[in-house]
């Protein structure tokens, strides 16, 4: 029936009306899986039994209650997770050989609010290995290939997840962001990833890469799918004090609004980094939001290549100290078991927290962090949202990472401003280039407003339907 | 001239907790300079008077009800470790005796 092609709002329709059952969702995600993922290797594991026993309990369930679906909206739909969160009695690794055969006693709380909304998750896919990268080239097992050209890389670090939304492997998938590491892979691989802002999903349970960056995202076919899961996952957590608690909107219902007079900022800044193929894209897309209705505003912004050494310092530092944690005593394995781009980044992270350098570097970084921050807040009084390109070019060859050890840093400057600053920020497919690889529009508001960056990002994708588009495989 | 000295990258991994072979050390020595190359160009800006943004949400003082509630079981926290005795994790000895 090639259930898997649905998106996650068709097949909870599907469900609802009884035209499939989840057992056969799930089977035609298993066959699909079964047939192409030697190709892409998007997942690190998939667990057949227990997604399938799961599926039949879902059905029993909707067999049984008609009104189930209200308070478990993800029902019988299977899914991805990318291998950073626990998930109880399933290995979860973060694609590293320090961790390989970890079974963590307990799920992150994103987890179980997907499992209590009734999603079965297939598996756990694969990723740059602690989420130290921008390519999934660093994972400790295996490259990822993007479903649009296997010889190309589906970016990183959730590129598992991203592929195997994009190959309709799953209806939706979990990834991660703690500067580009949802909406870059979302960008590569052509399917929409939502970095909400931060603190808005709970980090607990996911393992820690720069704790005052990460945040939890959806990585999904459409706009209205990153809504569905957003309002899953979101919301207040006695487990993570950064959790915010300010109240979660309804994203379903603000999706489809009309928003008159909207003002888009466009930074050249930003235009001039990407190439020409990406930039003329994002112009296009620009001139139809035009159309629409919006104003776009030519806006100056922090120079985005100070971004990347602010990011790189934070980023690193965060990362020497979370994962002074592994020490091979409760669990895992000892320190040496590190790859050799874990080791670098905990050997500068180190190096800026230490006594005599932590003023000059670690310091210094968070007080232009401050600067980006007010930056990004002078823009928000001229214009509601901000627009540009999410990545530089489309996806980069396999390979082109190797000895290139500030590739994720540099890869990611587009967005490493708006993680820096704690904002949201989705990405969506703009168009395709010559070598019909995607190219990804990104869309950032200011904090709290995934409302607004999902309506207008729902308005544009609906005008274009690029999510009909499907790669070869 | 190197920005770092192999000491340096050897007191560094010493803090880290890695034990690094001589061919990382010289590999990380280098990459490092180059990387605090690229870093270095942050002291062009001016951050005076400009306090720190340590997390973005502006948080603090965030508590919790203190009342007890379930907890892990100690063989559940016991399973994965690389030795245990009773229900300690078992690790190197740091004092000794005299």
């Amino acid at each position: 029936m090639d259930l898997n092609f649905l998106s996650l709002s068709e097949a909870q329709e599907g469900l609802e009306k009884k035209q499939f059952s989840s057992k056969e969702l799930v089977q035609d995600c298993l066959s699909r899986i079964k047939k192409i993922d030697s190709k892409i290797s998007a997942f690190l594991k998939v667990d057949v039994a227990l997604s399938l026993k799961e599926a039949t309990n879902k059905d029993e369930l909707i067999k049984s209650d008609t009104k189930v679906f209200l308070n478990r909206p993800l029902l019988g739909i299977p899914i991805s997770i990318k291998d950073n969160y626990c998930t109880k009695d399933l290995e979860t690794t973060a694609a590293s050989k320090l961790l390989d055969h970890y079974i963590p006693p307990y799920d992150a709380t994103v987890v179980k609010k997907l499992k209590d909304a009734g999603a079965i998750i297939l598996g756990k896919t694969n990723m740059d290995a602690w989420a130290h990268g921008s390519s999934t080239e660093a994972s400790d097992f295996f490259t990822t290939k993007n479903p649009w050209d296997i010889k190309k890389l589906p970016g990183g670090s959730s590129g598992g997840s991203a592929a195997s939304v994009s190959a309709h492997e799953v209806i939706a998938s979990i990834g991660s962001e703690t500067a580009g590491s949802i909406r870059q892979p979302a960008s590569w691989c052509g399917v929409v990833g939502l970095k909400p802002t931060y603190g808005r999903v709970s980090r607990y349970g996911v393992i820690a890469m720069a704790s005052s960056t990460d945040s939890p995202g959806p990585i999904t076919k459409t706009v209205e799918d990153a809504a569905i899961i957003l309002s899953v996952i979101a919301g207040e957590d006695g487990y993570d004090a950064t959790a915010s608690p300010i109240k979660v909107e309804n994203y379903n219902d603000t999706l489809k609004e009309d928003n008159c007079n909207l003002k888009i900022g466009i930074s050249d800044d930003y235009l001039k980094i990407a190439d020409d193929e990406t930039a003329k894209n994002v112009l296009e897309a620009l001139k139809v939001l035009e159309k629409m209705g919006a104003k776009i505003i030519k806006i100056k912004l922090f120079d985005p290549k100070y971004a990347i050494s602010v990011y790189t310092i934070l980023q690193r530092s965060e990362v020497s100290s979370n994962l002074a944690r592994y020490d091979g005593i409760r669990y895992g394995k000892v320190r040496s078991n590190f790859g050799d781009e874990a080791k670098r980044r905990i050997i500068l992270g180190t190096y800026c927290l230490s006594s005599g350098y932590y003023d000059k570097y670690y310091l210094k970084a968070q007080k232009i962090r401050t600067l980006i921050c007010k930056d990004f807040e002078k823009a928000f009084n001229e214009v509601d949202v901000i627009i540009g390109p999410t990545t530089p070019t489309p996806a980069l060859p396999v390979g082109i990472t190797k000895d290139q050890f500030m590739f994720g840093e540099k890869a990611d400057v587009l967005v490493e401003p708006s993680t820096i600053a704690g904002l949201p920020g989705i990405s969506l497919n703009c168009g395709f280039s010559l070598e019909n690889l995607p190219i990804g529009l990104q869309i950032i508001g200011p904090v709290f407003s995934e409302g607004l960056i999902l309506n207008i990002a729902y308005k544009y994708e609906q005008s274009q339907k690029l999510f009909l588009k499907k790669p070869k495989l | 001239m190197d920005v770092f000295s192999l000491d340096e990258v050897k007191h560094i991994a010493k803090l880290a907790n890695l034990d690094l072979t001589p061919d990382e050390i010289k590999k990380y020595q280098k990459q490092l300079g180059e990387t605090l190359k690229y870093i270095n160009i942050l002291n062009k800006i001016d951050t005076k008077n400009v306090p720190p943004t340590n997390q973005t949400n502006k948080l603090s003082n965030i508590s919790r009800v203190d009342i007890p509630s379930d907890s892990l079981e100690s063989e559940k926290v016991l399973a994965q470790a690389s030795k245990s005795y009773n229900d300690f994790f078992e690790v190197k000895g740091i004092l000794k005796k005299e």
